[in-house]
C-alpha cells in the first residue's frame, strides 16, 4: 500500500521497503491529510452508512448502502456487485453485525481498485503523457506533479506545452512551470502537438533532465479525429524515445458520472492509459467513478487531486480512499 | 423508432400481450428498467426515485393498462414526463429595458464558463448587440489571457485589470466602462469555485451585489454525475442563479445532470453548448434532452433540422424511397447537400439512436467534410441516368466520371459500393432494425 511519493513512484533508486519504515510517521500524517481533504465527502457518506448499518443489518440497511454507493457515482453494476456480495455474506453468517459489515464494505470497495502499481519513472529519460477530456485539470495536475517530483524525489522536470489548441494554454502551463521549478518547451499556437513533444524530448536529453511531462489539449472522446491526433502524438514519442510514453495518465474529474467509463474506454483504446488521476476531490463528489473504471477496465488510480494549490496532489491508496469515505 | 430502452422494456413486458393488460407488478418491473436507465444517465438517485414513482402513477392511471404495445407506451410516457419536468418554466435572457444588461456566469472549475462567456457574446453580437466581457477570474493562471483571445474572436470588448485586483472591484470597474462605452451587454466571467468553498461563494455574492446582474447563469458540465444536485442547491442558495448553461453536449454523456438540476432547483436550462467553436451554442430543448437521457439519441433534433431544410412532402417521399431502397444517388446528393447545411456530419449522425456504434465504425472510414466534397464532385460528374441506376456504371463510364471529378476510378468504385451498403442500412433503419456494424463494414471495404 503506497501513501508516500517515494512508495508511489519508482525512480529506479532505493527500495520501497526501507522507505516504508522511514515513512511510518509520514503515513499517519498522509492519512490524516487525506482524511481532512476528503472530510466533506466522508461526512456525508459516513452519515448515510452509519445510519444504515447503525442498528442492524436488514434489507433496509442494504438499500441505504446501495443508495450511498450510487450517490458516490460508483454506478449500478459495481454497486450491485458489492452489495450483492455483502448480502450473501451476511446471509451465510460469514458477516455478523454492523462493524463487520462496515469493514467488509471497505475491503470490497478497496478491492475494486485492485493493485496500485508504482508510477514508472525508472527510464532516463522518462516521459509522462497527460490526457483527458476538457476541463478535468490536466494542466494544473502537471504543475503539481512536477513540483512533487522535484520536492519529494529530487527529479528534474521539463514540461511540454503540447496543448496547441486552447487559447492561452501555453501561458497557463508556463505559470505552473515557474511555480514548480520545471523547464518548459513551447510550440506555436495551432501548431503540431507531436512536434512540441518531439522538441521537448530533444531538449530534455540535451540537458540531462530526468522527466518530461507532456500536456495535451482536452478533447471529448467522441471526436474521432481528435483521438486519432492523440494517438499520433503518442506514436511520435514512442518512435523518438525508447519505451515512451512510460506513463499515460488519464485525468478524470471526481464529479464525473458514468460517462467516465466511456472516457476511459475511448482514451485507452487510442493511447493505452496506464493510470488515472482523479481530481477535484476537495468538493462533495466522491469520485466513485474511479473505482468503476478500475473494476471494469483494470486501469489503476495512481494519484488524486485535492485542491487548486501546488501541493494538493497525493498518491492514491485504495484502502485509505475507501476507509476515508466510510470512516467515523 | 427503435432504441435500447424500448427493447429492454419489451423484453421485461414480453408476456403482457398474452395476458392482455399490464398489472401493477408489470409497471413496477418497467420502472426498474427506467430507474436503471436514468441512473446510467447520471440522474440523481433521489430524483430518480421521486420521478419513477410519479411516472408509475401515470402509467397505472392511464389507459396503458390496455395498450397493445406496452413497452413503447411506457417509454412515451416517461419521455413526456421528463420533457415536461425539464421544460415548463423556460425563459429568455432577461434584458435591461435601457442601459447595460449584466450577465453573471458562475460554476465549478472546468465547467466551461470562459468558453460559454465568449459563445454567449458571439450569439448576442449576432443579434446586433454591442457586447463586452469582464475578466474577473483572477485565480486560474492565464484565464485573463484566454478570455482576451476568445473575446477578440467573438467580436466583444474585454475589460481586464490583470490578476492582482479584487475580482469584485474589477467587476464594478468593468460595469462602469461598459456603461461609459454604451455597451448593450456585459458578460462577467468568474473563477471556477467549489460550492463548498465558503470564501469564494461569498465573493460571488459580493460580485452579484456590486453589479446587480439581470441574469445569473450556472454553467454545468453535461458529464456531471450524482453531485450535480449538491452543486446546484448551493449555487441556488448562495448565487441565486436564474438559469443554466449545459456544456460539452457534443460528448456522449447522457446528461442526467440536467434533470437533476432542474428537479432540485426549478431553474430552467437556457442554453446548450455543443462544441468548442464559438458558434456552438444553442437554445436548450427539453424534449431532446429527455430522449438523450433515456439513451434514445436526439432524433427530434434530426427531424426538426431535416424539416427546416426540406418540406414535409419531400421528406415523406424520401422516407418511402429509403424504405423501398429506391433511394438514388441523385437523392443522396440532394440529401447530402441538405445535411451539410445542418452542421458537421458527426453531430447529425450522432443524433440518430443507436448510431453511436455504427458511427464509430463509419468515422474510421473518414467521412469528414473533405470526403464529402469529393463525393459530391463524383456524383456531379455522373449523368442523371447514372445517378438513378448506379448499376449502369461500367468501366468506361467510371473513367469518365473519375476524370470529370478529378478523382480516381478506385474512388468512384468505392462510392458506388458504399452507396449500395448505405442504402441497405438506411432501409433497415427505416424498418426499425439495428444494422450490424460488422456486416456494414465488410460491405464498405
Amino acid at each position: 500500500m503506497a501513501t508516500s511519493w517515494r512508495q508511489a513512484v519508482d525512480t529506479g533508486a532505493g527500495a520501497p521497503a526501507d522507505a516504508a519504515e522511514a515513512e511510518m510517521p509520514d503515513r499517519q500524517g498522509a492519512l490524516r491529510r487525506l482524511r481532512e481533504s476528503l472530510r466533506r465527502s466522508r461526512q456525508a457518506l459516513q452519515a448515510e452508512i452509519t445510519a444504515s448499518v447503525g442498528d442492524g443489518v436488514d434489507a433496509e440497511a442494504f438499500e441505504r448502502i446501495e443508495e450511498a454507493l450510487i450517490l458516490a457515482d460508483l454506478g449500478a453494476p459495481a454497486t450491485a456487485d458489492v452489495v450483492g456480495r455483502l448480502e450473501a455474506e451476511v446471509e451465510s453468517g460469514e458477516l455478523a453485525g454492523p462493524e463487520a459489515v462496515r469493514e467488509r464494505l471497505i475491503a470490497l470497495l478497496a478491492g475494486l481498485a485492485g493493485e496500485t502499481p508504482r508510477i514508472d519513472l525508472t527510464a532516463r529519460l522518462s516521459l509522462v503523457m497527460v490526457v483527458g477530456v476538457n476541463g478535468t485539470g490536466k494542466t494544473t495536475t502537471i504543475g503539481k506533479l512536477a513540483w512533487h517530483l522535484r520536492e519529494e524525489l529530487g527529479l528534474s522536470v521539463l514540461v511540454a506545452a503540447a496543448d496547441t489548441y486552447r487559447a492561452a494554454a501555453t501561458e497557463q502551463l508556463e505559470t505552473w512551470a515557474e511555480r514548480s521549478g520545471a523547464e518548459i518547451v513551447r510550440g506555436s499556437p495551432g501548431g503540431d502537438a507531436g512536434a512540441v513533444v518531439f522538441d521537448a524530448i530533444a531538449a530534455a536529453e540535451a540537458r540531462g533532465t530526468d522527466v518530461v511531462i507532456a500536456d495535451t489539449a482536452g478533447r471529448l472522446h467522441t471526436h474521432g479525429n481528435l483521438m486519432e491526433e492523440l494517438a499520433k502524438v503518442r506514436s511520435v514519442t514512442a518512435r523518438r524515445l525508447e519505451g515512451a510514453p512510460h506513463e499515460t495518465l488519464l485525468v478524470v474529474d471526481a464529479t464525473t458520472g458514468q460517462n467516465g467509463l466511456r472516457q476511459a474506454h475511448a482514451f485507452t483504446e487510442a493511447v493505452e492509459v496506464t493510470g488515472v488521476v482523479l481530481t477535484k476531490l476537495d468538493g462533495t463528489a466522491k469520485g466513485g467513478i474511479a473505482l468503476a473504471i478500475s473494476r471494469e477496465l483494470g486501469i489503476p488510480v495512481k494519484l488524486i487531486g485535492v485542491g487548486e494549490g501546488i501541493e494538493d496532489l497525493r498518491p492514491f491508496d485504495a484502502r485509505d480512499f475507501a476507509a476515508a469515505l466510510v470512516a467515523r | 423508432m427503435f432504441d435500447q430502452l424500448s427493447d429492454r422494456l419489451q423484453a421485461t413486458l414480453s408476456d403482457v400481450r398474452s395476458r392482455g393488460k399490464l398489472t401493477e407488478d408489470d409497471v413496477e418491473a418497467a420502472m426498474r428498467e427506467i430507474r436503471l436507465a436514468l441512473l446510467e444517465a447520471d440522474v440523481n438517485f433521489k430524483v430518480v426515485k421521486s420521478f419513477t414513482s410519479q411516472v408509475k402513477e401515470r402509467c397505472l392511471g392511464t389507459g396503458v393498462l390496455n395498450s397493445l404495445d406496452p413497452g413503447q407506451q411506457v417509454v412515451k410516457i416517461v419521455n413526456e414526463e421528463l420533457a415536461a419536468l425539464m421544460g415548463g418554466s423556460s425563459r429568455d435572457l432577461a434584458m435591461a429595458p435601457s442601459g447595460t444588461t449584466v450577465i453573471l456566469m458562475s460554476g465549478l472549475q472546468g465547467s466551461g464558463k470562459t468558453t460559454a462567456c465568449a459563445k454567449l457574446a458571439k450569439l448576442l453580437a449576432r443579434d446586433g448587440k454591442q457586447v463586452a466581457l469582464a475578466a474577473c477570474d483572477t485565480q486560474r493562471p492565464a484565464a485573463v489571457d484566454q478570455l482576451v483571445t476568445l473575446g477578440e474572436r467573438a467580436g466583444a470588448t474585454v475589460y481586464q485589470q490583470g490578476t492582482e485586483r479584487d475580482p469584485v472591484d474589477i467587476a464594478e470597474w468593468a460595469l462602469g466602462q461598459a456603461r461609459a462605452e454604451s455597451k448593450d451587454v456585459l458578460i462577467v466571467d468568474t473563477a471556477g469555485r467549489l460550492h463548498v468553498d465558503d470564501e469564494l461563494m461569498a465573493e460571488l455574492g459580493r460580485i452579484r451585489k456590486r453589479t446587480k446582474p439581470h441574469d445569473v447563469l450556472l454553467v454545468v458540465d453535461a458529464m456531471t454525475g450524482q453531485d450535480a444536485v449538491n452543486v446546484a442547491e448551493r449555487f441556488a442558495g448562495d448565487a441565486e442563479f436564474d438559469g443554466v448553461v449545459m456544456t460539452k453536449l457534443d460528448g456522449d454523456a447522457r446528461g442526467g445532470a440536467a434533470l437533476s438540476v432542474k428537479a432540485v432547483t426549478g431553474k430552467p436550462i437556457l442554453y446548450a453548448s455543443t462544441g468548442e467553436r464559438l458558434e456552438q451554442l444553442e437554445r436548450f430543448h427539453p424534449e431532446r434532452m429527455a430522449s438523450r437521457i433515456l439513451g434514445m439519441g436526439d432524433v427530434l433534433s434530426l427531424i426538426e433540422k431535416a424539416e427546416e431544410v426540406s418540406d414535409a412532402d419531400q421528406a415523406k417521399e424520401l422516407e418511402r424511397k429509403i424504405r423501398k431502397q429506391e433511394f438514388t444517388l441523385e437523392d443522396f446528393l440532394s440529401q447530402m447537400r441538405q445535411v451539410r447545411k445542418m452542421g458537421p456530419l458527426q453531430n447529425i449522425m450522432g443524433m440518430m439512436p443507436g448510431m453511436g456504434k455504427a458511427m464509430k465504425e463509419l468515422r474510421s472510414q473518414n467521412m469528414d467534410e473533405r470526403e464529402l466534397d469529393r463525393l459530391e464532385a463524383i456524383i456531379l460528374s455522373m449523368t442523371p441516368a447514372e445517378r438513378a441506376r448506379p448499376d449502369l456504371i461500367d468501366g468506361s463510364r467510371r473513367k469518365r466520371i473519375a476524370q470529370g471529378s478529378g478523382t480516381t476510378v478506385t474512388a468512384v468504385n468505392q462510392l458506388v459500393k458504399q452507396f449500395g451498403q448505405m442504402r441497405k442500412m438506411m432501409a433497415q433503419l427505416a424498418k426499425g432494425k439495428m444494422p450490424d456494424p460488422q456486416q456494414l463494414m465488410r460491405g464498405m471495404r
